[in-house]
């Protein structure tokens, strides 16, 4: 079948590659870039997992074609440490421990850095609803909502 | 599968019209992208609308606004404008899926899927909305609830798609409301939906419009049921009138999600409850 060429930016740095039309940005992302960091779930835009960042708002990369990538900017869970400093959410997550087998925790934390860079200041309530289509089968998600609360305060107080 | 990802609105209507094969539109792509993956469709052609410029607008005229078929959930409901005037509309469109899911889908995707418990169509019914469609022979527009014929069919020709939703501006005096009921509290699927746009003169009731979600093989306009309203104040007796009538128009099946009796039910409460929230927020503004 004919491939389709594209060219996108991801995590700062100019990606180039080949797909099919009918492939996801996710399984692009994982099987021609190594961007293994997002996982696939559910495959249907249920759970999260596959989270990223795409001009600017998170997105379920499952939900997305790789095409689309063309001229576009993503962020991935790779790009989120700087030069191996670790992001205050995930330093977080680690001190709440909000985190157990791992499969959902990049998406979450994907999606929990977009919701900072939107709010500064969330209340609880307004984590729960923006991770509500982040599923955790592990945590039963009071670490992770308190490892995000935390997160904001310590970026509101270094900022 | 050839994907075609036109800049204008020009070419879009070329290559999709000229097309003969299975083909569809890709704007959200929250439900298409489960279909293709899925095989219950594989169209030869997907157009992705999403670059183009004026479907990714949402514009303000004199008389209505004009929501393009590219406009994400997120982006209408961060509206503020657009959201103080028609908060029901709102309404239903902040209730379709996750962040994630609110950041890709479109209004017109939800209408245009045509599903019986679509969250965001039955506050626009009840807003008069209509859609603009375009196709070879240029442009059209249509009333919602002559477009949707069924549960995922809609009236159109092959060599159309819709660009735009158009809503009238608002009247004074008055206020829309959607409310649904779901099992859960967040991330769910209509069991029974209620959108209401009511108008309010001398504390009587001088315009409304009562429409139910998920009651039917598409959304119901209840004709009666606006009728028993008008001219009428909002009280027990009037309210308990629009909840009877509503509990018979409401057309259910039993699924697991709703057994007829019980979505019947919850109709006429939705109603009463879209019904006094509407007036509420006139009452509030004024």
């Amino acid at each position: 079948m004919k491939k389709v060429h594209v060219s996108t930016t991801i995590n700062g740095d100019n990606k180039e590659f080949l797909c099919d039309t009918r492939e996801t940005l996710l399984d692009a992302l994982r099987d021609h870039l190594a961007l293994t960091g997002s996982k696939e779930g559910c495959g249907t835009g249920d759970c999260g997992a596959c989270s990223v960042i795409f001009e600017g708002e998170v997105i379920c990369s499952c939900l997305a074609l790789a095409v689309e990538a063309e001229g576009k900017n993503i962020d991935t869970i790779e790009g989120m440490a700087n030069d191996g400093k670790l992001h205050i959410l995930q330093k977080k997550f680690l001190e709440h421990a909000a985190l157990q087998c791992g499969i959902c925790t990049p998406g979450i934390l994907m999606a929990s850095k977009s919701l900072l860079q939107q709010n500064k200041e969330p209340t609880k309530e307004e984590v729960r609803f923006w991770l509500a289509g982040n599923l955790c089968r592990c945590t039963g998600y009071d670490k992770i909502i308190n490892a995000v609360l935390d997160a904001a305060k310590e970026m509101r107080e270094t900022v | 599968m050839r994907y075609e990802a036109p800049q204008t609105l020009n070419q879009a209507v070329n290559v999709f019209s000229e097309f003969n094969g299975l083909k569809r539109i890709l704007a959200g792509g929250t439900d298409i992208l489960v279909q293709l993956r899925t095989d219950v469709i594989q169209p030869e052609l997907l157009m992705n609308i999403k670059d183009i410029e004026e479907l990714g607008k949402i514009e303000l005229f004199d008389n209505f606004w004009k929501i393009g078929a590219g406009v994400s959930a997120a982006n209408i409901t961060r509206n503020k404008e657009f959201s103080k005037e028609w908060p029901g509309i709102t309404e239903g469109v902040g209730l379709i899926g996750s962040t994630q899911i609110q950041n890709r889908a479109t209004l017109v995707g939800n209408l245009s899927n045509a599903s019986p418990a679509a969250d965001g169509v039955p506050a626009l019914v009840a807003a008069n909305a209509m859609v603009e469609i375009v196709g070879r022979n240029g442009n059209r527009k249509l009333e919602i609830l002559s477009l949707i014929s069924g549960p995922g069919k809609l009236n159109m020709k092959s060599d159309e798609f819709i660009s735009h939703i158009l809503i009238p501006r608002q009247n004074k005096n008055s206020s829309d409301c959607y409310i649904r009921f779901i099992p859960r509290t967040e991330m769910d699927i209509a069991v029974v939906g209620c959108g209401v746009n009511l108008s309010v003169e001398n504390n009587n009731i001088s315009a409304v419009k009562v429409v139910l979600g998920a009651v039917g093989p598409k959304v119901i306009f209840s004709e009666e049921a606006s009728n028993s309203l008008l001219g009428a104040s909002l009280n027990a007796d009037s309210l308990s009138k629009l909840q009877e009538i509503c509990e018979r128009d409401a057309k259910p099946i039993d699924d697991k999600r709703g057994t007829i009796d019980f979505r019947r039910k919850v109709a006429g409460v939705l109603a009463k409850r879209a019904v006094e929230k509407a007036y509420k927020r006139i009452m509030e503004d004024s």
